[in-house]
């Protein structure tokens, strides 16, 4: 394979993950770009080009010890459920875009601690990235059957870099606000991650199965070998030990690791996407081992005795066999997951760099006063030529310094620096008392221990037994060997740096924070990180701060950065969620919260908080103070809970409460518009009985026929005041449920004909027809005769009373079927409104418009009917189903209703 | 009907007789009025509710005007709004005769332009003096 054509296929390569990088961000909210695989695969950049080839280094070399820096994950993770989330909740509410500004956020918002843990982090992962470039080179050069060449200019992998730096600058900084998702890398990631596995196990199936015979077939093969057997155990209790601090190394990596924190909690847009990568990631760890084995020993076999670095086993082989494909197939899986570690590290690298270095310590000023686009672009710019330098000073790295070193143990070194994190981070989860001072002390002590007994020996090249250095320690003090430090010598230099240095690490944490109590300022953080889950709703509102601060003042300050447009929104969000007056002048401590909030995404905590800091004034407030106040402000959480769960409640009951009172109304508007007409109904015949009454008593002449007449009047008024009582009594009775009915079986057509011999008088005045088909038959119904006559003798006086003048027909007609007996009575003339069909039925019925309309008769019969139609289990309505006049209806159950059927 | 109530003769020569049209629709309360309005020599028309009113008042020109409000059809507040519009009728007094004594349907009363406004049950006599006192002012 040539230089130039592997150039080419790794420029096709990389313009179809550009490709696919801008596609993704072009897609907004796709199902495609924002699903738990896309997550959880990006995770997968945990495996390197160490994972890659690496592994197989060391397997062949010393059998298992490949494995432990996998099994820590796949041990840690059922803690993600728990651990992670909280760490995704607190870096989502602060902003947070790096574990620089974690930490520094979590102990008091320090810039200094920002800093420390950003040269930590630089100074870890820098030559793990270099050693990523040394793995492209090393490989790029056996694919191409060159050598690497002395001089850079003439080395492609320097070209390849260059390339390299400029395309993750150029992706890395699309937005300017670091806490923004990007989509972009991190779908090329996930691709880049399947790519791999696939392209692994591809080399992994054809040594197995292809170039051997299956696992067996290797087995026995190497089991023939020297030192197969020691190589292949955990050997012994020393071994057990530092596979354990293997195990913890690369629990604490999973975790720490800038690419881990940036794809993990960064990127991470669901909380649900955690409970997929709970199981494919280990899965995916366990995929990729799979064949790590066969590849290590099929290796050793094939090139038994020949020195060539076991590293690159998974290329040699199918070179071996003139495999070019495959042996190209295999670079390019190398490639990826070398560049995906490079890419992503070196964008959190750059953010940490210019969030807690840069800006903080250098130009945060200069910030203040200018426009917002060129404050944006003087970050962007600050962020590219970080990413840029770092990926250059790696190069330079590689080439001075790591030469000769094994991929495993150079990665084993920048695990090692990264751990030195780990008691400040999970300090910060759990550990309330956890200082600022106890952070910085146990870091810088922690630091300092690794770059003696770890990073100084391999910068100075002196790994190695022979240097006296070594040997005897500096100026043959013994106790302080650098691999055998205070005696300890039965652990391998990585894990001999790892117990010693977090041994310090952890007793100088929590000694100083012990001693030393953390200022207001550490212990509010300390709160909001360690009871995330009590803040989350509302956090601003666990910030604790006093003084005076105006609104105008922050609202200048964001626009430096935000822009007019994104500010007003903001604030507006703002004054919502808390319900406060947009006209309100000062500003709080939410307040104050919220908008650090909003520039940490752009320039991180530590600048945010100085930048806020210079437009407002704080008052000093006093640990106890603040103790106070969260006391206060947590309960104050519970009592506004409580108080949402009561007030919605008192919605609910004062719904209920309205719709009751309505009803109370309506029925009290009933109730009086009934006492009008009933006592307006009972004073006419009164009104006619003293008229009457007053004449024959005041005039002496009123003539025999007259005064006769007169008096009639008063009888018949009388007894017409009489029957109204009645009609009134009798009405409430059946309202109230006190009336009785007796039922018993009747023949309805009887009743119906006794009803009209009783107002035959009627009937004949005026001449009217009446037309009765069932008279004399049998139909038999369950009803109260008395009151059933009561009924058809109101609906025949409405029916005579409306008749046509002329030639008045009524008719009346019995229809039957299996449950009940209908009743008809028509009469001509007069019919009634459809839209007042129901409401004849009311009591003293008054029609729609406001017009005082008088009721038909008292008003009270239709009422009446209905009363007593529907205590019978019957029905009664109006109906217009002839073209002129009215049509009642009422039916009666043929049935014995007391009986239960 | 008329034919039965005597009048004085009198007073059929000194002056014009005034006239007087009761609208109401109860027919024992119809008598009542009518007798007692006829002793005191006046011409009586009588309608049965607010239509029969208006037709009687296109040809005739009363003095008064004894107006129940609670009839069917037109009702008495309907047919005052009538009255009120015709200005042949501006003269007429206008007395409303009900049994709704609330403030509110008196007040109504009054404000369409009724000159009186009287309770039922009323008494004869007293509302004879009423409505002497409206015509002679």
């Amino acid at each position: 394979m040539s230089s130039v054509g592997l150039l080419i296929i790794l420029a096709l390569y990389m313009l179809i993950l550009f490709y696919i990088a801008y596609w993704a961000e072009k897609r907004d909210h796709s199902r495609w770009t924002n699903n738990p695989y896309i997550y959880s695969l990006s995770l997968a950049v945990y495996c390197t080009a160490w994972t890659y080839y690496g592994s197989i280094g060391v397997a062949a070399n010393s059998g298992l010890g490949y494995l432990p820096i996998y099994l820590g994950p796949i041990i840690i993770i059922p803690t993600w459920m728990i651990i992670l989330k909280k760490i995704i909740r607190i870096s989502r509410v602060n902003k947070i875009s790096s574990i620089a500004d974690f930490i520094s956020l979590r102990y008091g918002n320090d810039r200094f601690l920002g800093a420390l843990v950003t040269i930590v982090c630089i100074s870890g992962i820098v030559p793990y990235i270099a050693l990523q470039l040394k793995s492209i080179s090393d490989t790029f050069h056996i694919v191409t059957k060159t050598e690497s060449s002395s001089n850079i200019f003439y080395d492609t992998t320097t070209y390849a870099c260059i390339a390299l730096a400029l395309f993750a600058s150029y992706y890395g900084t699309r937005y300017v606000d670091a806490s923004e998702k990007r989509r972009g890398i991190v779908t090329a990631v996930a691709m880049e991650s399947i790519l791999k596995l696939v392209f692994f196990l591809i080399i992994g199936i054809y040594v197995t199965y292809f170039v051997f015979d299956g696992f067996d077939d290797i087995y026995a093969k190497a089991s023939v070998l020297e030192n197969f057997d020691k190589k292949n155990s955990v050997g012994g209790l020393t071994g057990g030990i530092n596979w354990f601090f293997l195990c913890i190394l690369s629990m604490f990596a999973i975790f720490l690791l800038p690419r881990q924190f940036h794809t993990s909690i960064v990127e991470n847009n669901k909380e649900t996407h955690i409970r997929t990568a709970m199981w494919l990631f280990p899965l995916y760890l366990l995929l990729f081992n799979i064949f790590v084995f066969p590849i290590a020993w099929g290796g050793n076999i094939l090139f038994q005795g020949k020195g060539l670095n076991s590293d690159t086993y998974s290329l040699l082989i199918p070179q071996f066999f003139n495999n070019n494909a495959l042996t190209v197939l295999v670079f390019l899986g190398g490639f990826s997951a070398a560049i995906s570690m490079i890419i992503v590290s070196s964008i959190a690298l750059a953010t940490m760099l210019s969030n807690n270095l840069l800006i903080p310590y250098g130009f945060v000023g200069s910030l203040q006063n200018k426009s917002q686009e060129k404050n944006n672009k003087r970050i962007i710019r600050s962020r590219k030529i970080g990413i840029f330098l770092l990926i250059i000073l790696a190069y330079a790295i590689y080439r001075i310094f790591i030469l000769d070193y094994s991929l495993v143990s150079i990665g084993l070194v920048s695990f090692v620096v990264i751990a030195q994190l780990a008691p400040a981070f999970f300090g910060a989860l759990f550990w309330r008392r956890g200082s600022n001072k106890g952070a910085i002390t146990g870091i810088l002590v922690g630091f300092g221990i690794c770059c003696y007994t770890l990073l100084a020996p391999y910068a100075l090249g002196i790994t190695d037994s022979t240097s006296l250095f070594i040997q005897e320690g500096p100026w043959g003090i013994e106790l302080l060997k650098p691999f055998q430090l205070f005696g300890l010598d039965y652990l391998q230099p990585i894990p001999h740096a790892l117990f010693w240095s977090l041994f310090f690490n952890v007793m100088c944490f929590a000694a100083v924070s012990v001693s030393f109590r953390g200022n207001y300022r550490e212990r509010n953080y300390a709160e909001m990180f360690v009871d995330i889950d009590k803040y989350i709703t509302n956090h601003e509102d666990a910030f604790v701060w006093k003084g005076t601060a105006y609104v105008s003042d922050i609202e200048r300050v964001l626009q430096r950065f935000l822009g007019e447009e994104r500010t007003k929104r903001a604030l507006s969000i703002f004054n919502l969620k808390y319900n406060i007056d947009k006209n309100v002048a000062t500003a709080d401590a939410r307040f104050i919260k919220f908008a650090e909030n909003l520039l940490t995404g752009h320039i991180g905590t530590a600048s945010a908080k100085i930048l806020i800091a210079s437009v407002v004034k704080e008052d000093e407030i006093s640990l106890p103070e603040v103790l106070r106040i969260l006391e206060e402000s947590k309960e104050n959480i519970i009592i506004n809970k409580k108080l949402t769960d009561t007030s919605n409640e008192l919605q609910k009951i004062s719904e209920q409460l309205k719709v009751a009172n309505e009803e109370l109304v309506k029925k009290d508007i009933q109730k009086d518009e009934f006492l009008d007409t009933v006592t307006h109904e009972l004073r006419t015949p009164i009104t006619a009985i003293r008229a009457a009454s007053e004449i024959l008593h005041d005039d002496e002449d009123v003539p025999f026929e007259v005064r006769k007449q007169f008096l009639q009047n008063i009888i018949s008024e009388s007894d017409r005041l009489n029957r109204l009582i009645d009609k009134i009594l009798d009405l409430e009775k059946f309202e109230t449920g006190k009336q009785k009915i007796y039922l018993s079986r009747n023949n309805i057509a009887l009743t119906v004909e006794k009803t009209l011999a009783s107002v035959k008088q009627l009937i004949n005045n005026k001449k009217i027809q009446v037309s009765f088909e069932d008279a004399g038959k049998e139909i038999r119904a369950f009803y109260d005769e008395e009151r059933i006559i009561q009924v058809i003798h109101n609906l025949l006086s409405n029916a005579i009373k409306f008749s046509s003048e002329t030639n008045g027909l009524i008719s009346i007609q019995i229809t039957e079927n299996e449950s009940n007996v209908a009743v008809t009575i028509h009469n001509n003339g007069k019919g009634i409104k459809h839209e007042d069909f129901e409401a004849i039925f009311d009591k003293f019925y008054q029609s729609r418009n406001q017009n005082v309309k008088k009721p038909i008769g008292s008003g009270l019969g239709l009422a009446i009917c209905k009363q007593i139609i529907e205590h019978h289990k019957g029905a009664i309505w109006a109906e217009n189903n002839v073209k002129e006049g009215a049509t009642f209806v009422f039916t009666l159950p043929n049935y014995n209703t007391t009986e239960n059927n | 009907m008329s034919s039965h109530y005597p009048t004085t003769t009198q007073q059929k020569t000194t002056k014009r007789m005034k006239k007087i049209l009761i609208v109401d629709d109860e027919p024992n309360i119809v008598m009542a009025l009518e007798y007692t309005f006829k002793k005191n020599n006046f011409e009586v028309f009588i309608a049965r509710d607010g239509k029969e009113a208006l037709e009687i008042l296109e040809k005739q020109l009363p003095d008064v005007i004894i107006l129940d409000v609670m009839m069917p059809m037109v009702d008495g507040y309907a047919t005052l709004e009538e009255i009120k519009k015709d200005d042949r009728l501006s003269h007429c007094k206008v007395i409303f005769l009900s049994a709704k004594n609330k403030e509110k349907d008196i007040e109504k009363g009054l404000e369409l332009g009724a000159n009186l406004y009287v309770v039922k049950p009323f008494s004869t006599k007293k509302l004879v003096e009423q409505v002497h006192d409206l015509i002679e002012n």
